[in-house]
């Protein structure tokens, strides 16, 4: 069974490269995902994040082991964005390759990142896409964990502190990666995180927990940048 | 094959089950009591000898309880329904007080069980004095009872009973004064409950009273055939059915604690309950193997299955897997892992479809040498699918001289074959370092009700609340406050 998956996802990132030399065709947009309205979005009632940054997704090798993940790292590095948030419709130049930030919320739990390539016609196969929001908290929090899924591996911060890992082909799974105990500052958190896939779905969700393994609520989300940092980037 | 086979049981099973520490020998023990962060239990023999420990698993021999009455002896209304013999024990905490039951025999059927009354189990504190209660119950030699083993319970009603007997006539219930631990309705005639047996004892647990006894003959070392049998009830007063239905009136009896291992002839239950929802047993064997064949104390985890109370076994060093029973992901060392056997895949290649598999000699267990050159010798730990891989399997050793918690010595828990050692950090984190003794490297283990296992440390760096192994998610472990009606601390053990 686990062979015939393995196979029908290959077929997939085979047919990707067919695809590739077919004139482009508009697709339909991604169903969960639309373009934020409003300049905040609470979490929901279960703690998940619903508002992000992601940037279109970097070609990398796809393998996942801790050393490929590393490597995948490297060649999609990006500019600092805990001090410079994107903005939507910004452009990055990664690896040589100019890719754009969309800001997106998600009607579910988790983001679908297939659904979001598949959408602008880029490829879901061998890919790390980047992900970025700010978390806004109405006080400092001790002893909170984030708590984060993904299909597949992945790497997140949280301003600017590396605080989960997860390697190998894997499912998202609801507070699949936990943080160790951490502190929420009162206001802005930057949350950033690069999720990698190897072929077929892929996806992530996210939630803080409250020293007790509950989610917090209470939080928003957004992507506005103060203005004197947007004005530091010199992207106005 | 075979000899691989032979080579994993004798990994996993490295050491037998040990029974206790230090000055164990008795005989008809008293239910283990805890009072003022001490352990207690009382025996056959001269003056109710007394056996006491610091932790419940190394303990020492603390003189005799009679020794703290006036005359060394049962009191003369004692002595006048009974004997002056003192056997077999029970004692309970009610209020301020300890009401401490034992059995007088004169020459067998003709015996009492007289009560003493104590406000305190320490023979050292001011308030350490035991009052002669006189006679509760007893037997005149011609009747079917013979009035020794005493057991007591106080139910979940605040009603306080009384089995005894022995094999002569019946297991009788009585009913007592909490406030006095005398008989409640002197007057009335004892129920019978049970036959062919002694050592009794009732308990309760969720709408059901269980009768424990023990069955078969004692006081023959190796050669004994005491074991452990039991009945339930909806009422405290019986009937006592098995698991045939068969009233332990006439003989029935489930089977709860037979002889295994290195130990003989289990009897005198006594259930000992630490709290959320963690429960062991005290009992005696009639002869332990391993210390020449002698009566001894031990303390087993106590299991439910069924409706039916289990006898638990106490954890032996091996090398185990430590599965959450939350995520059912399994505990391991924060290092890329290697397929065993190195890497195969069947997936298509550029040509076509995979080609048809083909059986190949066995693929040996992968071994931390094989793999463990690159982890760095501090890492994190993490959960992970169980893959068999080296960074998986954990050796659970007993520490020697690092003291224990009833039932048990603290355990070291490593990585097999390695020196990375699973520690408790402070802020309430996992690593695995290498061992050095220190407090958050010794592990306490209890098996639960349900034969998973809470796992705590000893102690935490600058840590005062008490916290256990946790799955916080499927990826992560840490340390949390123990929660009973959680999976979240619940790991089982097994074989890698």
């Amino acid at each position: 069974m686990r062979h015939g998956l393995a196979f029908f996802l290959l077929c997939i990132a085979g047919s990707w490269s067919f695809a590739q030399s077919e004139p482009a065709a508009p697709r339909r947009p991604a169903p969960s995902l639309t373009q934020p309205k409003g300049a905040t979005s609470p979490v929901d009632a279960r703690g998940f994040i619903h508002r992000w940054l992601v940037l279109e997704p970097v070609p990398v090798a796809g393998r996942l082991t801790e050393a490929a993940v590393q490597e995948a790292l490297q060649l999609a590095a990006l500019p600092d964005v805990e001090h410079a948030l994107p903005h939507d419709g910004d452009v990055a130049t990664v690896n040589g390759t100019a890719l754009t930030w969309h800001a997106v919320d998600t009607a579910n739990y988790n983001v679908n990142l297939f659904h979001f390539a598949w959408a602008l016609s880029k490829p879901t196969s061998n890919v790390l896409f980047w992900v970025v929001t700010t978390v806004d908290s109405p006080r400092e929090m001790s002893a909170v964990r984030l708590a984060i899924g993904s299909n597949a591996a992945s790497r997140w911060w949280l301003n600017g502190e590396p605080v989960i890992a997860l390697n190998d082909d894997r499912q998202s799974v609801i507070d699949d990666g936990v943080s160790k105990r951490l502190t929420l500052r009162k206001g802005r958190n930057v949350i950033r995180a690069a999720i990698i896939n190897g072929g077929g779905a892929t996806d992530f969700c996210a939630r803080f927990l409250d020293e007790h393994d509950q989610p917090i609520q209470g939080l928003t989300a957004s992507l506005t940048v103060p203005t004197e940092t947007r004005a530091a980037s010199g992207k106005d | 094959m075979l000899q691989k086979l032979l080579l994993c049981v004798a990994t996993t099973l490295a050491l037998p089950a040990i029974a206790l520490d230090g000055e164990i020998l008795i005989h008809d023990p008293s239910t283990v009591t805890v009072h003022a962060g001490r352990y207690y239990t009382y025996g056959t023999g001269n003056g109710l000898p007394i056996l006491t420990s610091d932790d419940g698993w190394t303990w020492r021999r603390a003189g005799s309880l009679m020794s703290a009455l006036p005359d060394g002896k049962p009191g003369a209304a004692v002595l006048a329904r009974g004997g002056n013999n003192t056997w077999a024990p029970d004692v309970i905490h009610i209020g301020d007080k300890f009401f401490l039951y034992y059995s007088a025999p004169a020459a067998q059927p003709r015996s009492a069980i007289g009560l003493l009354v104590g406000r305190t189990l320490d023979p050292a504190s001011a308030d350490y004095h035991w009052e002669d209660a006189g006679p509760v119950v007893w037997s005149d030699g011609i009747e079917d009872s013979n009035a020794i083993d005493p057991g007591v319970l106080l139910d979940p009603e605040g009603r306080l009973w009384l089995t005894y007997g022995s094999y002569f006539g019946y297991i009788r219930l009585v009913e007592l004064d909490p406030k006095t631990g005398q008989r409640r309705y002197p007057d009335r005639a004892p129920l019978n409950v049970a036959i062919n047996s002694e050592a009794s004892i009732p308990i309760y647990h969720d709408g059901w009273y269980y009768l424990l006894v023990t069955h078969g003959s004692c006081c023959q070392g190796a050669n004994s055939t005491y074991n452990i049998r039991m009945g339930r009830s909806r009422k405290v007063t019986g009937p006592y059915l098995d698991n045939m239905g068969i009233d332990m009136i006439e003989g029935g009896g489930k089977l709860f604690a037979g002889s295994r291992g290195r130990h003989v002839g289990p009897g005198h239950f006594g259930l000992l309950d630490l709290g959320q929802g963690v429960q062991k047993f005290s009992l005696h064997y009639e002869a332990d193997l391993d210390r020449g064949g002698v009566s001894v104390l031990d303390i087993r985890p106590l299991l439910w299955r069924d409706g039916w109370p289990v006898a638990g076994d106490n954890l032996v060093a091996g090398t185990y897997v430590i599965e959450s029973a939350r995520t059912g992901t399994v505990l391991e060392l924060a290092v890329q892992g290697l397929p065993v056997g190195g890497f195969r895949q069947r997936r298509p290649g550029p040509n076509g479809p995979p080609p048809e598999p083909q059986a190949g000699p066995p693929v040996a267990d992968q071994e931390p040498t094989q793999v463990s050159t690159q982890w760095p010798a501090a890492t994190d730990v993490r959960l992970a699918p169980a893959m068999l891989q080296a960074q998986q399997k954990w050796m659970i050793t007993p520490v020697a001289n690092a003291g224990g918690y009833p039932g048990s010595p603290f355990f070291r828990i490593m990585v097999a074959g390695t020196e990375r050692s699973l520690t408790a950090n402070a802020g309430g984190e996992l690593t695995a370092v290498a061992f050095s003794g220190a407090p958050e490297q010794l592990w306490r283990i209890d098996q639960l009700a349900d034969g998973s296992y809470r796992i705590a440390p000893k102690s935490i760096p600058a840590e005062a609340a008490a916290l256990v192994l946790s799955a916080v998610g499927s990826s992560m472990p840490t340390l949390a406050k123990f929660d009973p009606a959680s999976d979240r601390q619940r790991w089982r053990l097994g074989a890698p």
